[in-house]
Parts: C-alpha cells; sequence; structure tokens
C-alpha cells in the first residue's frame, strides 16, 4: 500500500551535475534534465510508490511545481527531498526574508505526490509562460 | 593549425579560484582543459559555445525580442535606467572587479539600490560578521597548519570541487601531510561495506546492526597522526563519507547543535543524551578532538545561512570559534559559492561602506538589509526597473519577487542565454571574463587574482565593463552632465 | 595647455629649504614648482594673511587592502552617522574612522595632504591594495609589504644568506609594487599562526631557529644593500602591553651598530603604543622620557607619534596576537585575518575615554614623545590612523602641540589618578609653524626619501597647502581654536600644479601616482632567485607564480623609483 501524499522537508541547493550542466547553458536540455528533479530517499519513493523518473508534484505554501524523481545517491535522509537550485525550485520556495534580506531557500516543508498524467514537467519556456507570462 | 598551451589560468567558476589550470587553445577555441575539475572543465569546453549565446543585442518589440545594433541596445538600457525613480541594479558576482566598480558608479549616477547575490546566499554571514567578527585566515594557511576541518553545512565536493585537494585534507603543508592514504583506506572499506550492503539490503534488521562507518575501522595508528576531517551536515554527502567524524544533524536544528557544541567547550557537561539528533557521546568526543589540536578550521556553507536561524545561526558558529581559541587556534570561513561574489563584496564595501544591498536614492550609501535588499524591493513592488549583469535572478529568486521583476522594464548584460535574458525587455550579450576578457577577482579567502583573456570573444562583443561603460556615458547624457 | 600658478603674498613655512614664515611669492608650472612664471598669464592666488607650506605628507596612515576594507565591512556603525553626499565632482561615500576610499581621498586633500602611505599590506593581497588605490583620488600613495614573518625571510637569515634575502625582498617589492620594508612584531606573527607569540626581541620563534633580534638586524642590513630610500619601518613586538618601552629601547639599540653616516636606519612606528611603562593596566605610565632620552642621543632612528585620539575608532593591525588580546580586553567584535607564508592582521574596535586611566596615559605619551624629542625632523605627527583616531583629527593635534593651553583644557577632563602622574603638564615646549611643518610633511617627506616631495624648492612637486591662518596675527598658543579650524579646511589644496581644494571644498577631482620601488639587482642574481621561486612556489603559497606578481599597468598612474642594489 502506497500514501497518495508525503509530508517532507524541502531543501535546495547546489549540486555538481547542476553546476556543470549551466555551463553547457542555462537553457540547454542538459541543465533542464539536472535541474526540473527532486532527489528522494528510496525508502520515500517507496512509500508514495514512485519509480525513478516518475514525475511528481512538490507542492509548498507558496506553489507548486511538478519535477522528475530521481533516487538520492546520498542516503538515508528518510523526509527530506532535494531539488537542485534552479527555476523549477524558485516556485515553490519561501520567498519570506524575516529582515535579513534572505529568503528560505532550506528547510520548507512540502508535499509530495505522484503527478497527474495531465500535468507533465514544463519546459522552461513553458514554465516562464505559466508563471510570468512572457519567455 | 596553430596550437598553444596557456598555464596559470584562473578558474571563474566557484569560490575556490583554482589558479593552476593549463589550457590547449587550438584555431582560437579551448580544446583541452587540464587540472580543472568538471565543473571547470565544462565551463572552458563548452560555455564559449555559440548555440546558447546571444549573438546580438536584443530589444523587445511587440512581445518579442528583436536584434538590435549596439548603440540602440545601449541607448534604451540606459534610458531604461535613468528614467526609473528606483531602479535596481543586480547581480555582479559573475563578472569582474573592474565591470563591479563601473556598475558602482553608474548606480550611484541613477540614484538606484545595487544589490549583488550575496544577498541570496551568505548575506546573512556577512551580516554576522558585522555583528561579532570574523577570525578567517587564506586557504594556504589552513594547509600548511590545519590539524583539524570542519565543514558544516557545505558540500565542496559538489559545489567546490577542488577546495579539500588544494586547501585542506589531501594537501600536504609545511606542517602537515596530505591524507589520501587515510583516505583510499578507507575509501576501500566503504566500497567493501556498500557491496555487503548491497548483498544483505533486503534484511533491514541486519542492515541496522552493521557498525556504523566510523573511525573504529582504520587502525588505530593511522587514525591518531594526520590531519581529521569532521563532517557536520543533513545529508550524508560524499565528503561526509570521506570524513573521520560525521555528524548528522537534524534538518534545521544547527543552531541547537552548536549551542551543545559551545557549552561542552566551555566545560559544562550537558543533562541530555542526545541534541539536533546527534548522540551527546559523539558530540563529547569530537569536541575533544576539536580542543586538543594545533589548528582548527570551521567552512560553513548555506545550510547555516538558508535555514531556520539564518543570522543566528552564524553568529552562533563564529562565536563558538572564538571560544575555541582559549584552547587553541581555531579560524573560521564561509564556503563563498558563485565565482566572484566576495569580490563583489570587496568592491561594493570599498566604494560604499557596505558589501551588499546599497540604496544610492538619498544621494550617498545606504545599507539596510530586509529594506534595501533586492528581494525584499521585489516582494514590496518599490522597484520600477532592473539591470541584471551576469546573474540569473529569474531562476533564482522566489516567485512572489519574480513577478514584481519582470512587469516592469528589464536589462540584462550577460554571456549566456539564461531564464532571465527570456525575459529581459533588453539584452546586451557580453564577453565571458576569464576566457574571452581579463580582469580581477577575488577568491573566497579574499585572495585576488587575474583573470585571464585566452580567446577571442565572437564578433561584436564587448566586456561587462566596457558595456557599462557606454551605458553610464549615456546615462550621463540623458541627465546633461556628460 | 601649460598650467600657470602664482601663491602670492603668503607666508610660506618650507623648513627643507629653510623658510620659516618669510613672504615668498610660489610660481608652479606644469605641475612643479619654477623659478618664476608670467604674471599675466598665470592664474594668481591671493595667499595675503595666509600660511603656505608644501603638501601635507602622512608616512603611516591604514586606508587601503584587505585589512581595512574588513574593517569596513566589519562597522556598518561606523558609517551610518557619517557620509558624504555625491557632488558634480565628488563620488559619495561613507565612514568616520574607516572611510571609503573616495573619502579618504578627498578627506586628506581637504586637509591639505597630497601624499599617503598606507604601512601594512600582505604582499599576497597587493592586488587589492592597488585595486583600492585606484579608487583613492586626490593624493599620491603607496604601502610597504609586511615582511618581517616571511617564510624567505625568516629561512635566508636563519641561515645567514643576507644576500639571497635581500635578492628575494627586492623581487617581492617590485613585483607587488610596494616602498619599503616593513616589519610587524617580527616573529610574533609567525607563531601566531599557531595562536602563539613572541614576548622579547630574544625569544625564538617557534619552528624557525631564529630570534626577532636576527630578523630586525637581517631586514636592517638588506634595505641597506636594496639602497631603499626609507629605512626599515618597525612595529615592535609587545605592542600594547604595559612594560614594552624596554622592547622599544632593545629594538633602537639592537641596529644601533649598523648605522652608517647620520642615515637613519629605523622608524619605529606609532610609538605612543610601545612607550607603555609598569606591569599592569592599573599601574600603566609613560616611557616617553626614556625613549625621547634614548632618541636625543642617536641618530639612527626616527618615530612617529600614533598619538590616540578621545574618540571612537577602530583599530587594526597587522599584529593578530595583540588585536587578540585587544578582543580578550574590551570583549568587542574581533577579525582576525591570517595570510599564508607571510602575515597576519586583526581589527578590533575601540573607544578611547577621557575618564580611562589606561587611555589618558595613552594620550600624555604620544605628545611626551613628541615633546621630549628635541630634534623634530625624529619625529612625526601621526595617529596611526585610525587605530589611536581617524587622520581627520591631525589638527587636534596640531593643537595640542602648538598650545599648552590646549593641553591643560584636555587634562583637565581626563582621568585623575592618571594625570597626577604625568610628566606633560610639566612640559612647556609649543611647536611652531615651522615644526609643525616639519612633523606634517618636510620630515616625513625626507624620511621616505622623496625628495620631490615636502618643500617647495625649485623642480619640488607643485604639491601645495594654503591655510587661513595669520601667523603675525594669531598665537597658536591661546588661539589654538583657530590653528585647529585652519588646518581642517585648507584654503586651498593645490595638487600638481591645479587648485583642487578651495575654501575646504573639492573643486576638482584628480587621480595621484602609485609610487613604488623598483629594485635592480645584478640580472644573474635576479635570474637565480626566479629560478628557484619557480620552483618552489607551490610550496609556500596556494596562487600560481606567474599571477603572484602586479603588472605595471595595472597601477592607474604608476611612479616607479628605479633604484640600483648593491647586490
Ligand atoms: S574547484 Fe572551482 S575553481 Fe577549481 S576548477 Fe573546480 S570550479 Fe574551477
Ligand atoms: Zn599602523
Amino acid at each position: 500500500m502506497s500514501l497518495s501524499k508525503l509530508k517532507v522537508v524541502l531543501v535546495t541547493g547546489r549540486s555538481i551535475e547542476q553546476g556543470v550542466s549551466k555551463e553547457r547553458g542555462k537553457i540547454s536540455d542538459e541543465y533542464f534534465q539536472s535541474v526540473a528533479t527532486c532527489h528522494m530517499d528510496p525508502d520515500d519513493m517507496k512509500e508514495l510508490g514512485v519509480k525513478e523518473g516518475a514525475n511528481v508534484r512538490v507542492t509548498t505554501e507558496f506553489g507548486s511545481v511538478v519535477v522528475k524523481a530521481v533516487k538520492s545517491k546520498r542516503t538515508p535522509h528518510k523526509g527530506t527531498v532535494f531539488i537542485p537550485y534552479g527555476p523549477w525550485a524558485s516556485i515553490v520556495v519561501n520567498p519570506t526574508t524575516s529582515s535579513v534580506g534572505m529568503p528560505y531557500f532550506k528547510g520548507i516543508p512540502a508535499e509530495v505526490e505522484v503527478a497527474p498524467k495531465e500535468e507533465p514537467i514544463l519546459s522552461l519556456r513553458e514554465l516562464l509562460r505559466r508563471h510570468f507570462g512572457r519567455g | 593549425m596553430s596550437t598553444s598551451v596557456v598555464q596559470s589560468v584562473t578558474c571563474p567558476i566557484c569560490g575556490s579560484f583554482c589558479d593552476d589550470l593549463e589550457l590547449t587553445i587550438e584555431d582560437g577555441r579551448i580544446t583541452k582543459v587540464k587540472n580543472a575539475c568538471a565543473m571547470g572543465e565544462a565551463k572552458f569546453l563548452y560555455a564559449p559555445d555559440l548555440k546558447h549565446r546571444w549573438l546580438k543585442p536584443m530589444i523587445r518589440k511587440d512581445e518579442e525580442l528583436v536584434e538590435a545594433s549596439l548603440e540602440e541596445a545601449v541607448k534604451k538600457a540606459a534610458e531604461v535606467l535613468a528614467e526609473a525613480s528606483y531602479p535596481i541594479l543586480y547581480g555582479w558576482s559573475s563578472t569582474c572587479c573592474e565591470a563591479i566598480r563601473v556598475g558602482i558608479e553608474l548606480a550611484e549616477e541613477v540614484g538606484g539600490v545595487i544589490d549583488n547575490t550575496a544577498t541570496v546566499c551568505h548575506g546573512p554571514s556577512l551580516q554576522a560578521v558585522q555583528d561579532v567578527g570574523l577570525p578567517i585566515c587564506t586557504l594556504g594557511q589552513v594547509r600548511h597548519r590545519a590539524d583539524v576541518i570542519v565543514y558544516w553545512a557545505c558540500n565542496p565536493w559538489e559545489a567546490h570541487p577542488r577546495h579539500i585537494e588544494r586547501y585542506t585534507y589531501f594537501p600536504d603543508g609545511r606542517f602537515q601531510s596530505s591524507m589520501w592514504r587515510r583516505y583510499l583506506t578507507r575509501w576501500g572499506m566503504l566500497a567493501q561495506r556498500k557491496r555487503i550492503l548491497r548483498a544483505l539490503s533486503t534484511h533491514p534488521y541486519i542492515k541496522a546492526i552493521l557498525p556504523p562507518l566510523a573511525r573504529y575501522e582504520l587502525s588505530p595508528e593511522l587514525f591518531v597522526k594526520g590531519r581529521k576531517l569532521i563532517v557536520i551536515d543533513v545529508r550524508r554527502t560524499r565528503v561526509a563519507e570521506a570524513a573521520d567524524y560525521f555528524i548528522q544533524v537534524k534538518p534545521g536544528e544547527d543552531y541547537e547543535l552548536l549551542q551543545a557544541l559551545r557549552a561542552l567547550v566551555r566545560g559544562i557537561e550537558l543533562e541530555v543524551d542526545e541534541v539536533a539528533g546527534v548522540p551527546v557521546k559523539l558530540l563529547e568526543e569530537v569536541v575533544d578532538v576539536m580542543i586538543s589540536c594545533d589548528f582548527g578550521v570551521i567552512f560553513f556553507g548555506l545550510g547555516l545561512t538558508m535555514s531556520r536561524g539564518k543570522v543566528r545561526n552564524v553568529d552562533l558558529a563564529i562565536k563558538l570559534t572564538e571560544d575555541l581559541n582559549d584552547r587553541s587556534k581555531w579560524l573560521i570561513a564561509p564556503m563563498r559559492g558563485h565565482f566572484n561574489v566576495t569580490g563583489a563584496n570587496a568592491v561594493f564595501t570599498w566604494q560604499t561602506g557596505y558589501p551588499f544591498a546599497v540604496d544610492f536614492s538619498r544621494g550617498y550609501p545606504y545599507y539596510n538589509p530586509g529594506e534595501t535588499s533586492v528581494v525584499d524591493i521585489l516582494l514590496r513592488g518599490d522597484s520600477d526597473a532592473a539591470l541584471v549583469v551576469a546573474s540569473d535572478p529569474v531562476a533564482h529568486f522566489p516567485k512572489k519577487a519574480v513577478e514584481h521583476l519582470v512587469k516592469n522594464p528589464l536589462v540584462v548584460i550577460d554571456p549566456s542565454k539564461s531564464a532571465t535574458s527570456l525575459m529581459a525587455d533588453v539584452v546586451i550579450p557580453s564577453a565571458f571574463v576569464g576566457i574571452e576578457a581579463e580582469g580581477t577577482a577575488y577568491r573566497m579567502d579574499f585572495v585576488p587574482l587575474p583573470l585571464k583573456k585566452v580567446v577571442e570573444p565572437p564578433a561584436g562583443l564587448l566586456s561587462d565593463e566596457e558595456i557599462l561603460r557606454m551605458i553610464l556615458h549615456e546615462v550621463r547624457k540623458i541627465k546633461g552632465v556628460a | 595647455m601649460m598650467m600657470e600658478l602664482l601663491i602670492k603674498n603668503g607666508f610660506v613655512y618650507d623648513p627643507i629649504n629653510g623658510i620659516d614664515g618669510e613672504r615668498v611669492d610660489i610660481a608652479i608650472k606644469d605641475g612643479r614648482i619654477v623659478e618664476r612664471v608670467d604674471e599675466r598669464r598665470a592664474e594668481i592666488i591671493d595667499a595675503s594673511g595666509m600660511i603656505v607650506m608644501p603638501g601635507g605628507v602622512d608616512l603611516h596612515s591604514h586606508i587601503v587592502g584587505g585589512k581595512v576594507n574588513s574593517g569596513r565591512l566589519l562597522r556598518p556603525e561606523d558609517h551610518r552617522k557619517d557620509y558624504e553626499v555625491k557632488t558634480k565632482v565628488t563620488r559619495s561615500g561613507v565612514g568616520y574612522s574607516i572611510p571609503s576610499t573616495f573619502t579618504t581621498g578627498y578627506r586628506y586633500s581637504r586637509m591639505g595632504y597630497t601624499t599617503v602611505m598606507d604601512p601594512a599590506i600582505a604582499p599576497l593581497k597587493a592586488r587589492h591594495a592597488h585595486e583600492e588605490l585606484n579608487d583613492t583620488p586626490m593624493i599620491d600613495k603607496g604601502f610597504y609589504p609586511l615582511l618581517g614573518d616571511w617564510w624567505f625571510v625568516l629561512e635566508f637569515i636563519r641561515d645567514g644568506k643576507i644576500e639571497e634575502c635581500a635578492a628575494h625582498v627586492a623581487w617581492l617589492i617590485s613585483s607587488v609594487k610596494g616602498y619599503a620594508i616593513k616589519l610587524v612584531n617580527p616573529g610574533g606573527l609567525e607563531a601566531w599562526g599557531f595562536g602563539r607569540n613572541v614576548d622579547s626581541i630574544d625569544d625564538p620563534v617557534p619552528y624557525f631557529n631564529i630570534t626577532p633580534r636576527d630578523i630586525i638586524r637581517g631586514l636592517c642590513k638588506v634595505n641597506q644593500l636594496l639602497n631603499l630610500p626609507h629605512a626599515i619601518h618597525i612595529h615592535t613586538n609587545n605592542l600594547g602591553k604595559p612594560g614594552n618601552y624596554t622592547t622599544t629601547l632593545d629594538t633602537m639599540k639592537c641596529v644601533e651598530d649598523l648605522a652608517i653616516d647620520d642615515k637613519p636606519i629605523a622608524h619605529v612606528t606609532h610609538c605612543q603604543f610601545n612607550a607603555f611603562k609598569g606591569v599592569n593596566w592599573k599601574t600603566l605610565a609613560s616611557g616617553a622620557p626614556e625613549i625621547a632620552d634614548y632618541v636625543n642621543k642617536h641618530k639612527h632612528v626616527t618615530l612617529d607619534m600614533g598619538q590616540i585620539i578621545f574618540t571612537d575608532t577602530t583599530t587594526m593591525t597587522a599584529d593578530g596576537p595583540f588585536q587578540y588580546i585587544l578582543y580578550k580586553l574590551t570583549g568587542n567584535k574581533w577579525v582576525n585575518s591570517d595570510v599564508e607564508t607571510e602575515t597576519s592582521a586583526g581589527i578590533v574596535p575601540i573607544r578611547y575615554r577621557r575618564a580611562s586611566y589606561a587611555n589618558a596615559v595613552q594620550w600624555s605619551i604620544g605628545l611626551e614623545l613628541a615633546l621630549l624629542i628635541k630634534d623634530t625632523w625624529k619625529v612625526y605627527l601621526t595617529t596611526d590612523h585610525p587605530n589611536g583616531g581617524p587622520f581627520t583629527e591631525y589638527p587636534r593635534v596640531i593643537a595640542w602641540l602648538m598650545s599648552r593651553i590646549a593641553r591643560e583644557r584636555t587634562m583637565k577632563r581626563l582621568n585623575k589618578r592618571a594625570v597626577a602622574k604625568m610628566t606633560l603638564p610639566s612640559i612647556d615646549r609649543e611647536y611652531t609653524f615651522y615644526e609643525i611643518a616639519i612633523a606634517t610633511r618636510a620630515g616625513p617627506a625626507r624620511s621616505l626619501g622623496l625628495k620631490n616631495k615636502g618643500h617647495l624648492g625649485v623642480g619640488a612637486d607643485a604639491d601645495v597647502a594654503i591655510y587661513d591662518v595669520n601667523p603675525k596675527e594669531v598665537n597658536p598658543s591661546r588661539q589654538y581654536k583657530l590653528v585647529r579650524r585652519a588646518f581642517r579646511r585648507a584654503a586651498y589644496t593645490i595638487k600638481s600644479g591645479e587648485v583642487v581644494v578651495k575654501n575646504g571644498e573639492i573643486v576638482k577631482s584628480m587621480m595621484g601616482d602609485t609610487i613604488w620601488c623598483n629594485i635592480h639587482v645584478m640580472p644573474s642574481l635576479a635570474e637565480d632567485v626566479a629560478k628557484g621561486l619557480k620552483k618552489r612556489f607551490r610550496e609556500y603559497w596556494t596562487v600560481e607564480y606567474d599571477n603572484y606578481p602586479i603588472p605595471e599597468k595595472y597601477l592607474s598612474i604608476s611612479y616607479p623609483m628605479e633604484i640600483k642594489a648593491k647586490v
């Protein structure tokens, strides 16, 4: 039996894949592949019933975004998911700066679920159009 | 065909600033990169590639970006900035100090706010320094002397790939030597353990009773001598696996852990068994190592500045370091990330007195993070235009901030295409500094280094500095002061 | 276009040329002082009733570089209350004790200063210092690289290889475009690498098997071998510790036998901070009489005051261990910054209080040094900016030097116990304008070996300050406030032959020269040095050999002094 929604803590950050792929162009396919992802603990994936490469929807108080689930290489970190910095992560981070100028990019309460069929992962341009009406 | 080799090239990517790269140039193209990590190599080999760059200035007409001449684009950019009443000038961490100097002059001229990317990474660290100070050193000092190295809430293997090899655990120094041998031994055991684990992975019980990967697996003699690596993080990162001690802290509980360590360093006993998910026994052992070393250093990363606590976390980490100096020599350094963000802070500070978030709307530098920091300005909806230089806020700022950014005229100067440039009203492509243009940049420890020009930029592309000078000149013309 | 200027009717104080308040007209053409100009063509400045002096020369003021910039970063509260608004000719800025770069240049210029030396730059971070110098307008400038704890120096001196040491120092100074050899707590900074210190000039440096005495003597010989224009510039061991005046005497004595002719060979800087008598802070007393007595009897040393001002300021030195002690003492915020293979640094904010016994004693020590040393050519006016107080407070020091009454008024407000023990009240001496001109321009210029500066003789750089105070009418002893005001805001500052300040305001912005020593050693020796360094560079530093030297084109206006060494 798998859960339909998993409560997790969202951490965003740098990864070497993101670092490398960024240099291949920030609107390139490599970059897209590396940052439109959600790195999860395999146990969490099992609980949710998602397979490597499946689409998941990550929702926080601030927004919701569909990205690809991938098995984290550095485990265990049950209950914590990781999305590399990039336009996809930015949709769901916490903008509150608590008067030091910096939003919360880490430690944001979130929910992960299997993405419905009609919600694919948006390409960069689609994402920009959808959220900001331009691009 | 002409081939040449350029030595001592500085890598313009992360705060490690390796300056020992060797590039092979064939027919004006970089074909080989020696000594760099994967990130550095990718930058030199792929970044200059034309397919993900704008080759001509672009201006938005009828909702579409169309090609324009440099003069047109500069003029349009100058108009946007000169006409705005509260423009923001943002980015700066991926360009050289020479360009930043002009950028500040421009911000002063248009009475805008200038902010750099520290605002969303080590901004809280800088504010902590303003609260309590910072005992720090250059990275070579660590290489020569450190026998205890702590990485806290950072992931050097991924974000600063050569940091460990060049400056901390693996290099030889005058008083300390490389820990490669120990690492390889442990790595061999780790591989073995992983094999066993894989075989047994169907039995969670067996997995649970396997001994943790810690120093006990090494021969004591191998352990006693030499440097020790302590890693504190919420995730078991790759550097954690190389560590002599790994402390896995619960997400968001760094503050509690710091407090516990501070108490232990001061000789106060803790009445609990566990703090922030870590057994106190382990903490006691680690503190013993920390107070009995000759030279210790804490490198901390965004995990501290970006999670609950922010400035307070860093304050406390610095305080812990100061306390440790009662017992032996201890220093602390932020793992400054992106390329020249340290240089941006340096130039901002010497020209305006403040490291980021500087507001010139009063005619003099005014600084109040939380008010004059760019994310706050965007969230309040105060700005009415923006210039973004060598940065991609559309990809990295929270959605709500981006919404306001793109509502107003947006000028972008950037060597490569980015989410932000796709949203811009004016795009002026520039040469890659450190590859196609020279300049100065600062390593994370404030050591300044020269950036080389190794190949020619695509025809017609100028450096950030030159473009900014043209805009400044044009702004002054519009304002009648040139 | 020929720029011609004629300063008429002023009372000129030009000690190097022996002019003591006489009315002499000063003619300027193309940035230099000339015999005469054509009065019909020249711009005339009427200096009647005013004082005319060479532009001020400061040989010890921390104005640029990594340490100063960390100080700026550390102290937003220092900037908030003191800012400069952008004008048509000037950039904006902030900062009281650690002003931003543009502001630093403007404020010096407003006081009639035209040349300033930063005394403590880590060679590895010299590029940073040059970047800031490029953003520091109005003044000619330079810096002294920190060399007293550089591993190469320690090793060569240990091995008795003075000539090799000299050749390496020559390479370093020329490479980083520095001006003089600076020692700070020699040996102590290397010890500080592991959190230790040395406690006398004979305390061995851990792991290096030499003593501070060896380092001081060694670099003194190196300085002579290289024919450098300035003496070695020393911040002594034990700075800031009660009882340290004996260390200062030991330091001066230890090079006594190396003197040739009457040329000073060692400059002991901000001497106030190392002229402490007593065994602890409670018994602190002035060691100025003993030091003055020694200096009066010897010719091989010069000093600067390092006067403290009662104000809120920021201490910053390369003396890491001293700064740590100060941090422990005050509990204020603390920056430490150690630099591989070379040196260290520390920063701690401080407030000097009139009511504090120790601070009151410190105040008296600085003035006693200046007043008890008979020959003004041996002691120069500094506050070790910003350590003793910001340079903008120099006019206050001038008033104290020129007026007994000014000193007494200040003493009335000081800690009583301290005043009761002071020598200062018994000193009658008051500086004349002529002596002020020595202490603030002629003396430092001569000490630096800057032949075109600090005087108004034909051929000198046309750097001139005019102050609106009439020496024939004003009695500085009683009307010291008028003097103070005049020195705060020059009536005119002329830099390289151009009027840049009028009535204390900047009327023209300009860039000065960066002065450095290009030292030539024998080509074969230079080659050996380069070869050896190239091979061993990575053992010492974490940057590449190629990336260490600073190309001349990096300096916005380069002014190399070509120097032929004896080796
Ligand atoms: S560690 Fe950083 S500076 Fe060094 S090669 Fe890799 S990306 Fe470049
Ligand atoms: Zn000093």
